[in-house]
């Protein structure tokens, strides 16, 4: 597979939220704004990038019966890594994406890509791999919560264009299942199309 | 692929990623661990400099611990020459994701409060985190030049001045009540101050009358 081809694959084809249904916690949780899913989003695709590497690279030395505790540990460092430069350097974006960080170790898709893909395949692949999912998950939180927060509070990217509140339903919980099961049902109908 | 397993490698090859992820963990904590100091000063005197009137001193540096009801309150001075020009005072209280913190400020001289800075909070995003919101209009921005002795700190439903944020009750009570006890310390402060002058009125009856000295 040429690497293009593996960074459009976590795009299109195994978009983990889409087509995968993987990571469903946070992308319930956090896409309350285009902003907030947008955080997440980058956050994840960063941990899952500098996972995916180390993982390729140290999984054959790696004993199978312990290879799950090993990745939670690799990916729970980088998760509290990134945690502390951004407390450190970026505070002010800390505090908009402080609260979302620590459930990235929890997130199944991180640990789910070092188990598919990155402890089978070259560093330079699952490099790209973590990117594609990466981007393909950013992508997916960043609609969701742009149409969260347009129908739920009237507003895009944090700019409002109604006075007063919007259907607040889609900000809470019962909306993100709503929205997410029709832009899943729009997701895939324009997937099955284009094959 | 995968190694076969066996005790002693499992044993020394998760023993030796843990090592190694614990010494890059400290390594990372050290190096950062100074400016999330820094970044948490920084905060405290921007959330103090939104909050005062107009001020000629540090009041970062000046803070002093005030008292009331059995809990500790960090109180920060504001002063422009020898008069106190307002208070900045620490609250908090529990929300509905968790605890608000709250910078409120006072005018000394009015008794109003100057601004309201949210330092923390936990509450649901689009909903209860509106607190934090900064955009016209927003839920805070009524407390501004708010006077506690004329109006009543508390939400409409309960019989109040405060206009509640849409579907967050428990978030704009808490907030509310917050402020209020920022008001209780701020009295105290007063009535510290008037008896240090006259020591003729008690913290205790201006709490219930207001500034009826």
């Amino acid at each position: 597979m040429s690497k293009l081809r593996i960074i459009t694959n976590g795009i299109i084809k195994e978009n983990p939220t889409f087509a995968l249904v993987l990571g469903m916690c946070p992308t319930l949780g956090t896409t309350t704004s285009a902003l907030n899913g947008f955080g997440m989003g980058v956050a994840t695709m960063f941990v899952l990038f500098m996972s995916n590497i180390v993982i390729s690279a140290v999984a054959r030395f790696i004993p199978n019966k312990v290879r799950i505790p090993s990745y939670i540990v690799i990916i729970s460092t980088f998760v509290t890594i990134v945690q502390l430069l951004m407390q450190a350097y970026l505070p002010s974006l800390y505090e908009t994406l402080g609260l979302f960080i620590p459930l990235i170790v929890v997130n199944c898709i991180v640990l789910g890509r070092a188990e598919a893909f990155a402890n089978k395949n070259s560093v330079l692949d699952s490099a790209c791999d973590g990117l594609g999912i990466g981007l393909g998950f950013t992508l997916s939180l960043t609609v969701i919560g742009l149409v969260r927060e347009i129908l739920g509070n009237g507003s895009a990217f944090g700019l409002k264009f109604i006075t007063g509140d919007g259907v607040l339903a889609f900000v809470l919980a019962p909306g993100a299942f709503i929205v997410l099961g029709y832009l899943m049902v729009l997701f895939n109908k324009f997937v099955a199309k284009k094959e | 692929m995968a190694k076969e397993s066996s005790f002693k490698n499992m044993v020394i090859v998760l023993g030796l990623i843990c090592l190694i992820c614990s010494a890059l963990l400290a390594l990372v904590y050290g190096v950062t661990e100074d400016p999330i100091a820094d970044a948490l000063v920084a905060k405290t005197n921007d959330a103090i400099s939104k909050v005062l009137p107009e001020y000629d001193n540090m009041p970062g540096e000046e803070s002093s611990v005030v008292e009331v009801n059995g809990k500790k309150y960090v109180v920060y001075t504001a002063k422009k020459g020898e008069n106190v020009t307002g208070y900045a005072i620490e609250s908090n209280a529990a929300g509905f994701g968790g605890e608000i913190k709250l910078m409120v400020g006072f005018d000394a001289a009015s008794g109003e409060i100057y601004n309201v800075y949210v330092i923390s909070h936990n509450e649901t995003p689009g909903l209860g985190a509106k607190i934090g919101d900064n955009s016209p209009n927003n839920f805070k921005e009524q407390f501004r030049g708010f006077n506690p002795a004329e109006k009543v700190l508390r939400v409409h439903q309960e019989g109040g001045d405060v206009d509640a944020i849409t579907a967050s009750t428990i978030t704009s009570k808490a907030f509310t009540s917050a402020v209020s006890t920022a008001y209780d310390v701020f009295i105290t402060l007063k009535g510290d101050d008037a008896d240090a002058v006259t020591s003729a009125t008690s913290a205790k009856t201006n709490i219930g009358g207001g500034n009826n000295e």
